[in-house]
């Protein structure tokens, strides 16, 4: 049995051997990937010339203002608002809903719904294919009447998409998130003719992936592979996708720093319409302006780091964010700056 | 967000679950997956959300030694 340090020797060595002098891009979309690269110092292991970038891999990150406004609006009238702890300090267009008194960090959507017992209750649903089937599975649950959730999933497929067709960003591959993969399997990304790899969060497992991903990059090949088998499943979790498929339409949504992306969203279907929050309290979604100097919405498109922003570390701080990327433990610049880097 | 730990199940009671973090034993949902006692799960916000391949994880392993022993001078 080798050591774990002999181990990520020999895959640092071969990614060296296989990059060689060429300039390679990667992204990754999943904020626990960037906190395991930058928690076992991953980069530092990797040849300069292999830039590994994070994208819109951060629910917290990515949710529109206007949700947010939407949630805080509701939680001023006297309802009450349950969510994952990041959410709660991310600054809406006045405030955040920590400011309101009114929001409950709740650690499951089931919890959400006990609390819809006793009082109006409306749960927050943040989170990509991971979270969206746990929230469907409390809806097939039937909830009290006086539960419902302002629907903010969103969906990676529809992003990477959009992110590929754009271009902007110059990928070589993308390192695929394995915990959205545990549900939504390999399938998905089977469209998009690039180097792809899904990868675990073990630290030998982000560079096992990114070992996978520069062969193929240099070797000229573009499929998926997967380098996380022990959690993903070719066809998924089929249950979890059903219930989603049952609960959810996909439908067109605003995504923090890009324009509407077409089918990344979900919607509550006609037969569940008593627990969306949006028609429930007549809700108009109005969108937010982005703070000023703020470099969120590049860095979320794979176009700036943290270390980019003139606000970070400075003026956006920790414990006062300017932007959501600061706010959450999977944000980049919270992570960052968490680790020290500045 | 995304974050899931792996727990090993304990007693199962219907849609519910004790499970082993570690040493630290919390209720789990098994809504979105077939488990059973003694299975090795992914858990994230308080729910199953697959199971863990044994015998994969097992692969895995022989395989970054291979790498490891492959590299060696």
């Amino acid at each position: 049995m080798q050591s774990s340090q002999k181990i990520a020797r020999a895959l640092s060595n071969k990614i060296h051997d296989t990059v060689g002098d060429r300039e390679i891009k990667l992204m990754h979309v999943c904020g626990t990937h960037e906190a395991a690269i930058v928690k076992h110092g991953i980069r530092a292991l990797l040849p300069e010339n292999l830039n590994v970038i994070m994208g819109p891999g951060c629910p917290v990150c990515i949710t529109p203002k206007s949700e947010i406004d939407a949630a805080m609006k509701l939680a001023e009238e006297g309802v009450t608002i349950t969510t994952f702890g990041d959410l709660l300090r991310v600054p809406g267009s006045n405030g955040s809903l920590a400011s309101t008194g009114k929001a409950k960090i709740v650690q499951s959507v089931s919890r959400a719904a006990e609390i819809a017992e006793h009082e109006e209750t409306v749960f927050m649903a943040i989170g990509f294919e991971t979270t969206a089937p746990t929230t469907a599975s409390a809806i097939l649950r039937h909830p009290p009447d006086n539960f419902s959730i302002l629907c903010s999933h969103r969906l990676i497929p529809p992003a990477i998409k959009w992110l590929l067709e754009r271009g902007e960003a110059k990928l070589n591959g993308l390192l695929l998130p394995g915990h959205v993969s545990t549900i939504i399997g390999v399938r998905p990304y089977e469209a998009f003719p690039v180097p792809q790899v899904i990868a675990g969060f073990e630290p030998l497992d982000v560079l096992y992936g990114l070992h996978m991903l520069v062969k193929q990059v240099v070797e000229g090949r573009a499929t998926v592979e997967n380098a996380y088998p022990r959690a993903v499943r070719y066809d998924g979790n089929v249950k979890a996708l059903k219930m989603m498929n049952d609960v959810f339409n996909q439908v067109d949504a605003v995504w923090r720093g890009f324009p509407t992306i077409s089918k990344s969203g979900l919607m509550l279907k006609d037969e569940f319409q008593q627990y969306d929050a949006v028609k429930k309290y007549g809700i108009r979604l109005k969108e937010g302006k982005p703070a000023k100097g703020c470099r969120c919405d590049e860095l979320l498109r794979g176009l700036a780091t943290p270390t980019d922003c003139p606000l970070f570390g400075k003026k956006c701080l920790p414990t006062s964010p300017i932007g959501p990327c600061m706010v959450s433990r999977e944000g980049m610049c919270k992570i960052w700056f968490d680790a020290g880097i500045r | 967000m995304c974050l899931a730990i792996p727990a090993k199940i304990i007693k199962i009671d219907g849609h519910k679950a004790i499970a082993d973090f570690g040493g630290l034993e919390q209720e789990i949902l098994l809504d979105l997956v077939d488990a059973k006692e003694n299975d090795y799960v992914l858990v994230h916000v308080g729910y199953a959300i697959q199971t863990i391949d044994e015998e994969e994880a097992k692969e895995t392993i022989r395989l970054f030694n291979e790498l490891a022993e492959s590299t060696e001078e």
